[in-house]
């Protein structure tokens, strides 16, 4: 099981986040995000509304978010929901942040596939430019967290850093990455790969080449 | 003879066309669905039966039959679910990811037939909260169909009400196990169920429940335009179809491809990943169907059929068929420690044999990666394995232990060796 810790309760994080509430968009998305599941059904919500929280702190603090106790008691109160289901749930899945984290959350994935195509070399380039696992650089802007298995097998080693994917990483193409978004820029996600599109094999697709240029419809070919 | 294109489902597989509606139909999805769901649940189901298809999230089971369990009349106080996993969290496994993000309105088409075919009320796809930017995609191709009419009431105007949700995980692989997504949907820890009962009795919110794969819906639709006889006239008997395979590790050109099932791994290999990375005889071993197989070695791999007989009489498994290659320069007792340590973080902490058992096997394993320990012990890690196996309510402790013995079983001089090249350093 992962290992995983909640910031202290404190009067200070009571200070500042005991009248946490809903902004006026978040307050409608939640209502849609409710009436997703069925009446009496409401709790099945715990987990996208503490996904909403997570960011509107984000968006607060100007970091990727995280979730505070009273803001974990703000959610058991919309549902109707005993605290303690709550805090089971924001503990048990990972992407819940427990305690603060950076402006960019950077998760080298770094299990076997990564592994073989070089993650160790990630993991290396980031901790040259002062990150260290589970830890927030003192300017703020990283938090460095090695994650398990992203899905992202064909086209790595990669990394997630906050909402996106930057794939077919070396150390070189990772650091322009990181240079980006440093400077306030928006790097472009996805593979890194000079010519690669998406997950095709590099040099170009071996199958489905009509569909490169055009979207073609196979259905004539049908028999 | 080899899969020609247009026999190939996926065919925005590589998103270099737009995902939207507009897009996917001059593909030819929502292609007439209402003449799909008017040849009836009974004859649907009949057909996917008939094609061969085997569910295509690891297990394997034949989904056709596994419809065909959902209760005949539905209960209007019970109604039934369809929950579609989209938790692709297996080590290896990125297909259901190029499924979600480049060809939505496919799976979302074979939300509706397949939920029709079972009397589903409404289809859940819980897709892996990592998975963002695809959510983002997802969300929106649903709202495309609803605005469409094709989904929502009288959808496809059939006459017949099916609604699709889209809910995000939030990093647990156990939510894959299906009871586990099911827990997770209730908006609790994601802690797999006994069985029995089985979903299709009680399953979300006590109701009839189907869980199905990404692929296996999304490929429904196709099959029933085109008949269970096109299908299976792919791959062999058992192991009929068409089949997303994802390559990575130590190819040339990594990649997701859709073949044939049964494709040998050389072919395979050739045709689409540029070789093995420093030619054939640098291949070491395979892991043929995501982390929770067992490894082949190098030299049985090159005629292996790429289905799941074929992997199964390797030793292994298909599971998704995400193959992880391995090539000489791997520290292959690092590479499968690595998988033990991935158990070890995703075990739910529900049994005792997993919660404890996996972290013993990843300290062992690291033991035996420096070659810190005793020869007897990998006979000991070999019985706690066995001990785990088997002994929990769902299958991550066996997925724990079968990497383990995998490795243990082709490369146990590899292991000893360490242990004695330790034993030398200590004494020098």
């Amino acid at each position: 099981m992962a290992d995983r810790h909640l910031e202290p309760d404190t009067p200070e994080l009571r200070a500042r986040w005991g009248s946490f509430a809903w902004t006026k968009e978040n307050a409608a998305k939640a209502k849609d995000i409710i009436a997703r599941y069925p009446a009496g059904r409401q709790r099945s919500a715990v987990m996208p509304l503490l996904d909403l929280a997570q960011r509107q702190v984000g968006a607060e603090t100007n970091t990727q978010g995280w979730l505070p106790i009273p803001v974990m008691e703000f959610i058991a109160r919309e549902l109707d929901m005993p605290i303690i289901r709550v805090v089971e749930v924001a503990t048990f899945y990972t992407m819940y942040n427990l305690v603060p984290v950076g402006r960019f959350h950077v998760q080298v994935c770094g299990t076997t596939p990564c592994m073989l195509r070089g993650s160790d070399d990630i993991m290396a380039a980031c901790k040259k430019r002062g990150m260290r696992k589970g830890h927030t650089t003192d300017d703020g802007l990283w938090t460095l967290t090695e994650v398990e298995c992203m899905g992202n097998c064909a086209s790595a080693p990669m990394v997630q850093i906050n909402d996106d994917n930057y794939e077919d990483l070396t150390p070189e193409r990772l650091n322009a990455v990181l240079d980006a978004l440093a400077a306030g820029k928006s790097p472009k996600a996805g593979t890194q790969e000079p010519g690669r599109h998406t997950v095709e094999p590099l040099g170009g697709p071996t199958t489905l080449k009509a569909m490169v240029k055009a979207n073609h419809d196979y259905r004539g070919d049908w028999k | 003879m080899s899969l020609q294109d247009k026999d190939r489902i996926f065919t925005n597989l590589y998103g270099y066309q737009p995902w939207t509606l507009a897009a996917a139909r001059k593909r030819g999805d929502w292609d007439n669905t209402k003449a799909i769901l008017a040849k009836g649940k009974d004859a649907i189901i009949e057909e996917i039966k008939a094609s061969g298809l085997r569910g295509r999230g690891g297990a394997g089971f034949p989904t056709g039959l596994k419809w065909s369990f959902m209760p005949k009349e539905p209960n209007p106080a019970r109604p039934s679910f369809l929950v579609i996993n989209a938790d692709e969290s297996e080590p290896g496994s990125c297909k259901d990811r190029e499924i979600i993000r480049h060809d939505p309105h496919k799976l979302i088409e074979g939300a509706l037939v397949a939920g029709f075919a079972m009397g589903a009320r409404a289809a859940y796809i819980y897709i892996r909260g990592e998975y963002i930017r695809e959510a983002e995609t997802l969300f929106a191709a649903v709202q495309e169909a609803y605005d469409a009419g094709l989904i929502g009431k009288n959808a496809c105007k059939s006459g017949y009400d099916f609604d699709v949700f889209v809910h995000r995980g939030a990093g647990a692989y156990i939510c894959g196990e299906e009871t586990a997504m099911i827990e997770s949907l209730e908006g609790k820890k994601g802690q797999p169920r006994l069985k029995p009962p089985f979903p299709a009795g009680a399953g979300l919110y006590g109701c009839p429940t189907t869980v199905n794969n990404v692929e296996s819906i999304a490929v429904a639709p196709t099959i029933l335009r085109r008949g269970a006889g096109w299908f299976s006239s792919f791959g062999r008997d058992n192991n009929k179809g068409t089949k997303l395979f994802q390559i990575s590790g130590h190819v040339e050109k990594p990649c997701v491809v859709e073949e044939a099932m049964s494709i040998p791994f050389r072919e395979l290999i050739e045709k689409h990943c540029g070789g093995i990375r420093g030619g054939w005889d640098n291949l070491l071993a395979v892991i043929p169907g995501g982390s929770s197989v067992p490894l082949v070695p190098g030299s049985m791999c090159p005629d292996m059929p790429m289905d799941f007989d074929g992997c199964k009489e390797a030793g292994s498994g298909l599971g998704t068929a995400a193959v992880i290659v391995m090539d000489k320069s791997t520290d292959i007792v690092r590479a499968i420690s690595r998988l033990s340590h991935f158990y070890m973080h995703e075990s739910c902490g529900q049994c005792t044999p997993c919660r404890e058992g996996t972290g013993w096997m990843y300290r062992v394993m690291e033991r035996l990666r420096t070659g810190d320990a005793d020869v007897e012990e990998i006979d000991m890690l070999w019985n706690v394995t066995k001990q785990v196996e088997g002994h929990t309510i769902c299958a991550l402790g066996d997925a724990a232990a079968w990497p383990i013995q995998g490795l243990i079983r082709h490369f146990r001089p590899e292991i000893e060796r360490r242990i004695a090249d330790n034993v030398r350093e200590a004494a020098e």
